[in-house]
């Protein structure tokens, strides 16, 4: 089956208002900070630097894949585009709107932002049925008893639970994959533009992984839908993205289209991550691991290129320097390297 | 008795460093029996690697503890386990402690669960040395040393002296690694080691695993769900599914001519490279309920070749090529079917 094309998705949805060039979603200089208290007087000891200056959009229609390892800080960011986490600073524009006094309200951005999450047990109500998880919100809009029971049932249709065997159960009388199709399901409620999935399927098995992803992609075609997948599982994120945001220590260090990502990476540690999947074919096992040692922690980042401390071209100048996130090949293909900075300093840079 | 010297391998006639047969594990409580193990039997020789495949619920963790026999006391336990000709279902308690470590050993998931908070991880290296051989204290102290040396932790004298949380979560793995092989066991149990890992950290204990395992000649049972993961790592691969080995061969013959029903669709449900656009494969239904097993092939409810013969009695593994077998009646030759 054909995907459409992310620019070819027909915006019918009424709310849409700057068209299909303008991005659903821009995120502007994404700052999140954690202090380190320590002490009787709870004394600001150090700074976790979560999210540093994260710059990016989403367009109408698209999968945004967000990969990078743990402590990267891609949980901390969809957070704060929920706004479950106040950012340091931020800029956020909803379909040409500035969220924020003046703007989008936050209930209306979570209204149209929605989010799955990775533990489906966690993230559902133990007390209630999963009718009522699923109507909570419809029902505190204010929407009428029958609307809300009519509305449920055909969304768990939609994804794939008949809704007379399972609204009146309770979430563990559920399977891990069927608490995932009521938390989409629930999302869904609020009839979302943008579902940010974070880590959605990574703890199923990978016969109900497959599942759920082809749920997913059948639910964004049918409803004209975009997603942003949050994801440490490099071939479930080829899978499903059109556009690849690679991030490292609270930085994005490449964002493009997913086969330029993939098939020509530009980033040190792009090319690190990819080189690390195992290789499924016996006969190819890797032979050295691609790069060493654990990432840095983010409470004292490394100064400069943050990657530099286990970067096998590092040089004096990516001490000094933090690489901008740039151009390379083309506009839609961005690395923040100085290998690719013209006039850098870099050997390797360009003139 | 067996004397735990007995224990040692015997160089002039070699048994297999691990052979089960039938082994069966069940959960007894009350009214309810959990079938978690049903008949698993396999042989493995000296510093070969098995990887044992199968999703959640499928027995494969479970048949790894009872190598170790670390089980509580409701547990039912069918078959024998032998570990270099002896039967370890038959120990006391007492001897199954003096070979465990030293002679089979176990790595983690979750190296912060496998470590005690309140002491430092030299202190716990040098407690299994002592433990288990007649050395000083500095000897001791010099070998967890070398054991950090051995698994690639930079300045291995300070670390011993670190907490382990003080270590990030691929040094902790490596610490675990080097408390597990402290004894130089000859049989190393693995359960998802690399699974809470991140890609660059994961592929670099799977090498230094391999590593490892080569140098120190090492029978290695490694437990995922990853296919990737097992093609880096084995010689044979396991496919078990309720509680039974439904295909076992070489790592190749496998993962990249699988021929059992259950492993095709596995492989197929599994995410790769290039597959985008592709509707995923998927299975139907829910493995089965282990405390109400179907009588027949375990997978018989959800296979689209089911016969009619499945549901009777599970298939015996047939023998496809030398090494690569299959519990499938569809393998069988068309009379058998029939």
């Amino acid at each position: 089956m054909a995907r459409t094309a992310p620019a070819a998705a027909p915006s019918l949805d009424p709310r849409d208002r700057g068209g299909p060039l303008q991005p659903l979603l821009i995120v502007n200089g994404l700052v999140k900070h954690f202090p380190i208290r320590s002490g009787p007087m709870g004394r600001r000891t150090g700074t976790v630097h979560a999210v540093d200056g994260v710059s990016f959009h989403v367009t109408k229609g698209e999968v945004l894949g967000v990969v990078g390892e743990s402590g990267c800080g891609k949980s901390t960011m969809a957070r704060l585009l929920m706004h479950l986490l106040k950012a340091d600073a931020a800029e956020l524009i909803l379909d040409g709107d500035v969220v924020g006094p003046g703007g989008l309200a936050v209930g209306e951005l979570r209204r149209q932002v929605q989010m799955v999450f990775q533990d489906s047990h966690a993230s559902l109500n133990p007390r209630m049925t999963i009718a009522d998880c699923i109507g909570f919100a419809p029902r505190m809009r204010g929407a009428s008893r029958r609307e809300v029971a009519r509305n449920v049932d055909q969304l768990l249709e939609r994804v794939g639970l008949a809704p007379g065997q399972f609204a009146h159960r309770y979430p563990h009388e559920l399977s891990g994959g069927q608490r995932q199709r009521v938390n989409i399901a629930r999302a869904l409620a609020q009839q979302p533009r943008l579902i940010i999935l974070d880590e959605a399927v990574s703890a199923l098995d990978k016969s109900v992984e497959a599942q759920i992803l082809n749920l997913l992609v059948s639910l964004k075609a049918e409803l004209g839908l975009t997603y942003m997948f949050i994801s440490h599982d490099l071939n479930v994120v080829e899978y499903i993205s059109d556009r690849i945001l690679v991030m490292y220590l609270g930085k994005v260090v490449e964002l493009g289209p997913v086969e330029a990502v993939y098939s020509r990476p530009r980033h040190p540690y792009t090319r690190a991550l990819l080189a690390s999947k195992p290789s499924h074919d016996p006969r190819k096992r890797t032979l050295a691991p691609p790069i060493t040692g654990d990432p840095p922690n983010p409470i004292n980042p490394p100064s400069g290129c943050r990657f530099r401390t286990r970067c096998a071209f590092a040089e004096p100048v990516c001490e000094r320097t933090v690489p901008p996130l740039a151009a390379v090949d083309d506009a839609q293909h961005a690395a923040a390297c100085l290998m690719h900075q013209p006039g850098s300093g870099h050997s390797e840079a360009p003139p | 008795m067996t004397q735990p010297s007995d224990i040692q391998p015997d160089a002039a006639a070699r048994p297999p460093a691990v052979s089960v047969a039938d082994l069966t594990v069940a959960f007894e409580r009350e009214k309810t029996r959990v079938s978690a193990v049903n008949g698993v039997s396999f042989d493995l020789q000296r510093g070969e690697v098995l990887t044992v495949i199968g999703e959640s619920g499928s027995g494969k963790s479970v048949m790894l503890r009872s190598l170790l026999g670390l089980h509580p006391s409701h547990v039912r336990l069918g078959g024998s386990i032998r570990i270099n000709g002896v039967d370890i279902t038959r120990l006391t308690p007492d001897d199954l402690s003096a070979l465990r470590g030293r002679v089979i050993s176990m790595i983690f998931q979750e190296p912060s669960t496998a470590f005690d908070p309140v002491y430092t991880i030299g202190e716990q290296i040098v407690e299994t040395i002592l433990r288990h051989e007649e050395v000083s204290h500095a000897e001791a102290s010099r070998r967890a040393k070398d054991m950090l040396d051995l698994v690639s932790i930079p300045s291995a004298e300070r670390r011993l002296k670190n907490f382990p949380h003080e270590m990030s979560g691929g040094m902790r793995q490596r610490a675990m690694i080097a408390l597990a092989l402290a004894c130089r066991p000859s049989v190393l149990l693995a359960d998802e080691p690399t699974t809470a890992l991140d890609a660059t950290v994961q592929i670099q204990i799977l090498v230094l695993l391999r590593k490892l395992q080569r140098e120190l000649d090492m029978t290695l049972i490694f437990v995922t769900h990853d296919m990737g993961v097992a093609a880096e790592i084995s010689d044979r691969v396991a496919v078990m599914y309720a509680g039974r080995f439904i295909e076992t061969g070489s790592a190749e013959q496998v993962l990249l001519e699988p021929r059992h029903p259950y492993t095709r669709a596995m492989l197929g449900a599994t995410v790769h490279g290039g597959m985008r656009g592709q509707v995923l494969q998927t299975i139907k239904g829910a493995p089965p309920d282990l405390r109400n097993l179907p009588k027949g092939c375990g997978f018989a409810p959800r296979c689209p070749l089911v016969l009619p013969a499945c549901t009777l009695a599970p298939p015996p593994p047939l023998p496809l090529k030398p090494g690569h077998a299959a519990s499938c009646l569809r393998l069988a030759a068309p009379a058998a079917v029939n």
